[in-house]
């Protein structure tokens, strides 16, 4: 069968389609779609082959899209999507996950959200927002948002879930009871003494490595991490890397060793590259060692951002890899990031890359 | 005209960027209702979502969506007259 590769972007500005066949060299733009509403995440459902994009509209609101023809025609629904009357209603959609045949959604003000029609009607993970400590729940730079879910696969009842700049949360019995799991993770901007609080934690995004659902890697505000067991212990994993800041993560589809970042200058230095060079920084021993992508990136006066949720790779072989900027530009690697090439440019600011491959 | 079980015979007028979100609509509607939230209320039975685009969960006129019945600023509750015309728009941001 011949298989197609979609990258699946969600922008300020509607969301696109940039789609290649499996030798990933010639790409063509669909879109924009979701009637140009702001789109915080998009993101296929590998079982189905759907589509689902979760956003918020300045003037309509919250809602997750959905399309079942790989982008042709969408529908859209908030149907029990909201918080109960009189408590601050939901701005925005902020990520999507569809997971052992259910979609979450995650929004702002954080909070989790569980469909079980195919993003028709949704109802509310409500132990996640019971949990004692959400009165002390503080925002981040973007708001008080739940931007990062992680469900265990194959039918696993565990949840993890990123909330800024709360920390993450876990979840042992499919959303019913959570606790945090923020041990090891460090906030710099703590006196000393108080830099490793179980809440008040800035987490920027957390990924599962393939095959091994208790390893988990971070990048946080202060620091990239991983923890090997579900989140009770975090180890830094910065060493070799050129900052501790960044947003995105993303894991490798089959090597539960490999993990690239995209570490940025620093939050009040600019956060760009390093000294203007683009790179993605791979690890192949589970952020032991760490070594700069750069062929074929812009190695002078790159002075753009990626943002948590505009990183992925996809599930060929070899995997690509695939970063998205805030200045609207898309790169992509077919050899897990040895090579790259500009597929897209002159976007609306990008929010989410994420990846989908289906049959021809 | 009264209907007194459904209330005032009222037209509607939609905006574009709304009408866009529903294939189909017509952007002028009929309807009968006796306040704002009930003529919401109809629109969202004809056409299932609209009233999640156009009210909060507080529940309240979402902040960038103006409703004006015969010209003024209405909110839920504003009663509607036998033939008022209410006018949604959205606001301008930016």
């Amino acid at each position: 069968m011949v298989e197609k590769v979609l990258v699946l972007v969600g922008t300020t500005r509607g969301a696109f389609i940039v789609e290649s066949d499996t030798n990933r060299r010639s790409w063509a733009l669909r879109g924009p779609f979701c009637e140009v509403w702001p789109m915080n995440h998009v993101k296929g459902d590998a079982a189905s082959g759907t589509i689902y994009g979760g956003g918020g509209d300045q003037w309509f609101g919250p809602a997750v899209w959905k399309s079942t023809d790989l982008g042709e025609t969408w529908t859209h629904s908030s149907e029990g999507l909201a918080y109960a009357e009189g408590e601050e209603p939901i701005k925005t959609v902020w990520s999507v996950a569809p997971a052992n045949g259910a979609l979450y959604a995650g929004v702002q003000p954080a909070g989790l959200f569980r469909s079980d029609d195919g993003g028709a009607t949704w109802r509310h993970v409500s132990g996640l927002r019971d949990h004692p400590t959400r009165p002390d729940w503080q925002p981040g730079g973007g708001g008080l948002n739940l931007h990062s879910i992680v469900v265990e696969p194959n039918g696993g009842q565990r949840i993890w879930v990123g909330m800024s700049a709360v920390g993450v949360f876990h979840s042992a019995d499919g959303g019913e009871t959570w606790e945090p799991r923020n041990r090891g993770t460090r906030n710099d901007y703590m006196p000393e003494g108080q830099q490793y609080p179980e809440l008040g934690q800035c987490v920027h995004c957390v990924v599962m490595a393939p095959g091994m659902p208790d390893r988990l890697y971070q990048q946080n505000h202060c620091g990239m991490y991983r923890s090997d067991d579900g989140g009770l212990q975090w180890h830094s994993i910065e060493n070799g890397l050129p900052s501790s800041f960044g947003f995105p993560a993303a894991a490798h589809p089959r090597d539960p060793d490999v993990l690239y970042l995209l570490p940025l200058n620093g939050d009040a230095a600019g956060r760009y590259p390093p000294d203007g060079k683009a790179a993605v920084w791979r690890t192949r021993d589970r952020g032991e060692s760490w070594e700069a992508l750069r062929n074929g990136l812009p190695q002078e006066n790159a002075f753009f951002g990626v943002l948590r949720q505009a990183m992925a790779t996809d599930a060929l072989e070899p995997a690509g890899v695939y970063f998205g900027t805030n200045t609207g530009s898309l790169f992509a690697s077919a050899d897990e990031g040895d090579g790259w090439q500009r597929i897209a440019e002159h976007l609306p600011m990008i929010l989410s890359v994420e990846t989908l491959v289906v049959d021809g | 005209m009264t209907d007194s079980a459904k209330g005032s015979a009222v037209e509607v007028e939609l905006p574009p960027a709304l009408v866009r979100l529903f294939p189909g609509v017509t952007p002028q509607i009929g309807l009968s209702a006796a306040n704002v939230g009930e003529a919401i209320e109809a629109l969202n039975q004809q056409w299932p979502g609209m009233r999640d685009r156009l009210v909060d969960s507080t529940p309240r006129i979402r902040r960038n969506i103006h409703i004006f019945v015969d010209g003024e600023r209405a909110s839920l509750d504003t009663p509607l007259a036998p033939g008022a015309q209410i006018i949604i728009k959205t606001a301008m941001i930016g």
